[in-house]
């Protein structure tokens, strides 16, 4: 798809700019489970910025999904208040909500064909029947799925679904679109290939994406910003590089990619940075604030590929660095990388990414004595 | 009435529509195949039976025995005047509960299949009671209703005492058709702006119509051969099942059996259709 047809990418209306698509404004959901009071979302103020791709990150009953639903109307808040674009939407039905969803089974109508299930949005608002055909055919054309109109929903792929989906949603011009896990059932070729193709419909039409899944890899390549969320609590909101590189909890450490954590009470602090001693030959270092003394106990954590395994010989270039001996518990063979499990002499289980660089020809072996190295701006002290 | 609509009702779709259910042939060898043939004999005899009896020439008060070929029971249909009139009420009574059955059945088994809700469990049981308790009990205690409010028993109380009965039977089919419709669609018609109305009318009734209309279908069934129930609450009214019980001790002319078969050979017809149109609906 080259060109964007005009009204789509300028969404259709004056864009009101100065609010935030959507607003959480002390926002509380709870459940009333067997008697109990669960909390599905506990109090949550949170922003998103017109035409941003965000994306709720999280595992399974963390609140995403119940987040995702109240923006669209299927779920009230027990407190505060939702606003789109500025305007209270708090009790307002998901019919009269000026934002579409695309659910996880697709949920297309069974019985309507390709066109007329893209069509039903806009014959609920009583558009003109040409203007109807104009516009279904140019979504479709969008979502790649022209000529398709007559096709019923079973007749077509997982991935044609999805599209009509995409489509049935779009074509509506929706102030955000909500994606529920979309791309769950798609096998990860054409799971990888609609990664692409939503992002390039996300710029080509220009409206904001609310993306809800539990696949950080996806939430990572798609998103402008992410929030991470654990048991009904944002754990931490931000760009995917933010995120990954500055974790702000052990939650979000371990959540995000693969994180080694290790704790330990501060020996000393020089220029900034905290050493910790597990002993004589074995410590991390790890830039710390000012706030940070001595015997302050930290968790620090460091990522699998930022770290060098070196076979048997402790090494002499990393004495600026951490350094912590360990025994090799397991070896997997990845092709491009070998991943080691290294019980570590600071008592927590290591994983190591090794690029299988031209010269990698020092493997070690399950029960092989190992140095780990790193130098210290690859320690991120968590929860700062 | 002979055919079974409960048959008629589709199996959930799988993904694809595709049929996953391993093939099987009924005409095995040996024992099996005898067994089988065996079952479809047994069940077929009776219709069989009477649809020859109703090309029987026969000339005295007893169609018992076989007197020859003749088509001419066809032609005198409607000869026996009382027998017509039964008929026709039969047909009214069935036509008019069915309906009502099936647009009470179909609130009733959307709401259970839908929602929990305070008493939505003592309702199921009693749909479960009435389809359960013996027609004998249900007849006899309906009477009882009926003459302590004094109404007096005819096509009314006939009519309302079938669809009383058939309600449960709708309910429970199209309550299975709805616990297995996804529940996000009709969040999807909402999303898009459709009002609670027109999500109902626009998408849930089309996905669950062939439930409802199997529904509706066990009613008509369950109306037009009914005797027990209809025997307490129809008053001076006549039916055709109860022209034909009157008819035992003097008698069943070849008329009945004619009756009766083209009444089962609506209901095949009606099947049939039904299926070529549900497996076409899932080829295209």
């Amino acid at each position: 798809m080259t060109t964007t047809p005009q009204h789509l990418a300028g969404n259709g209306r004056t864009a009101t700019g100065d609010h935030p698509a959507i607003r959480f404004d002390g926002v509380v959901k709870n459940y009333l489970a067997h008697g109990e009071t669960v909390a599905a979302v506990k109090r949550t103020d949170m922003e998103i910025a017109q035409g941003e791709f965000f994306s709720l990150l999280g595992p399974s009953g963390c609140g995403k999904t119940t987040t995702m639903r109240m923006i669209a109307g299927f779920e009230e808040p027990t407190a505060g208040k939702v606003y789109l674009d500025g305007r209270d939407v708090t009790g307002v039905t998901p019919n009269r909500r000026d934002i579409n969803m695309v659910f996880q089974s697709y949920a297309l109508f069974p019985h309507l064909n390709v066109f007329q299930n893209v069509a039903f949005g806009l014959e609920r608002k009583k558009v003109a029947r040409d203007e109807i055909r104009r516009r279904v055919g140019e979504i479709l054309e969008i979502v790649s799925l022209s000529g398709m109109d007559k096709r019923a929903p079973r007749e077509m792929s997982g991935g044609q679904q999805q599209r009509v989906a995409l489509a049935r949603a779009l074509v509506n011009r929706p102030r955000a679109l909500l994606l529920d896990e979309p791309l769950g059932a798609l096998d990860l070729k054409l799971r990888q290939q609609m990664q692409v193709e939503l992002k390039r419909i996300q710029r080509e039409v220009g409206i904001t994406f609310v993306y809800v899944t539990h696949d950080q890899g996806e939430a990572l390549t798609m998103s402008d910003r992410i929030a991470v969320m654990n048991a009904g609590v944002i754990e931490q909101l931000g760009s995917p590089r933010e995120i990954y590189e500055k974790p702000a909890s052990r939650f979000v450490a371990g959540f995000i990619g693969t994180s080694n954590i290790v704790d330990g009470h501060v020996e000393r602090i020089e220029g900034g940075l905290a050493l910790l001693n597990y002993s004589t030959q074995d410590r991390v270092v790890c830039p710390v604030p000012g706030a940070v003394r001595r015997g302050d106990k930290l968790e620090v954590s460091v990522r699998p590929e930022k770290i060098d395994l070196h076979r048997g010989v402790p090494p002499v270039t990393a004495t600026g660095g951490s350094v912590l001996s360990g025994i090799v518990n397991e070896v997997v063979y990845h092709g491009t990388s070998t991943n080691y499990t290294v019980a570590t002499a600071a008592g927590a289980d290591f994983t190591v990414f090794d690029q299988n660089a031209a010269n990698a020809d020092d493997l070690a072996d399950r029960g092989d004595r190992v140095y780990l190295t790193w130098a210290p701006q690859h320690s991120y002290l968590i929860g700062v | 009435m002979t055919a079974q609509p409960q048959t008629l009702q589709r199996p959930a779709r799988t993904d694809k529509g595709a049929d996953l259910r391993p093939k099987r042939r009924i005409t095995g060898p040996g024992v099996m195949r005898a067994y089988t043939w065996l079952i479809i004999l047994w069940l077929i005899l009776p219709i069989f039976v009477m649809i020859l009896f109703g090309f029987n020439d026969t000339s005295g008060r007893y169609n018992q025995s076989w007197e020859g070929f003749t088509l001419k029971w066809y032609g005198r249909l409607f000869d026996i005047d009382d027998l017509t009139r039964g008929l026709i009420t039969s047909l009214v009574v069935a036509v008019v509960s069915s309906l009502a059955a099936g647009a009470l059945g179909t609130g009733i088994g959307y709401a259970l299949g839908r929602y929990r809700f305070r008493g939505s469990g003592s309702v199921n049981l009693i749909m479960f009671a009435t389809i359960s308790s013996p027609e004998l009990v249900m007849g006899a205690s309906l009477l009882t209703f009926f003459v302590s409010l004094g109404v007096g028993l005819g096509v009314v109380t006939l009519t309302i005492a079938h669809i009383m009965f058939s309600i449960s039977f709708v309910a429970t089919v199209v309550r299975a058709r709805v616990m297995t419709l996804d529940r996000s669609i009709e969040e999807a018609a909402a999303d898009l702006g459709a009002t609670a109305w027109t999500t109902f009318w626009k998408i849930t009734f089309p996905i669950i119509l062939p439930a409802v209309f199997s529904g509706v279908l066990l009613a008509f069934a369950l109306s037009i051969d009914d005797f027990v129930v209809s025997n307490f609450t129809a008053g001076n009214a006549v039916t055709f099942p109860l022209w034909i019980w009157g008819a035992t001790r003097v008698g069943i002319p070849p008329q009945v059996n004619v009756m009766g078969t083209l009444i089962f050979v609506a209901g095949v017809v009606i099947a049939v259709a039904f299926n070529i149109r549900s497996r076409r609906a899932q080829r295209d």
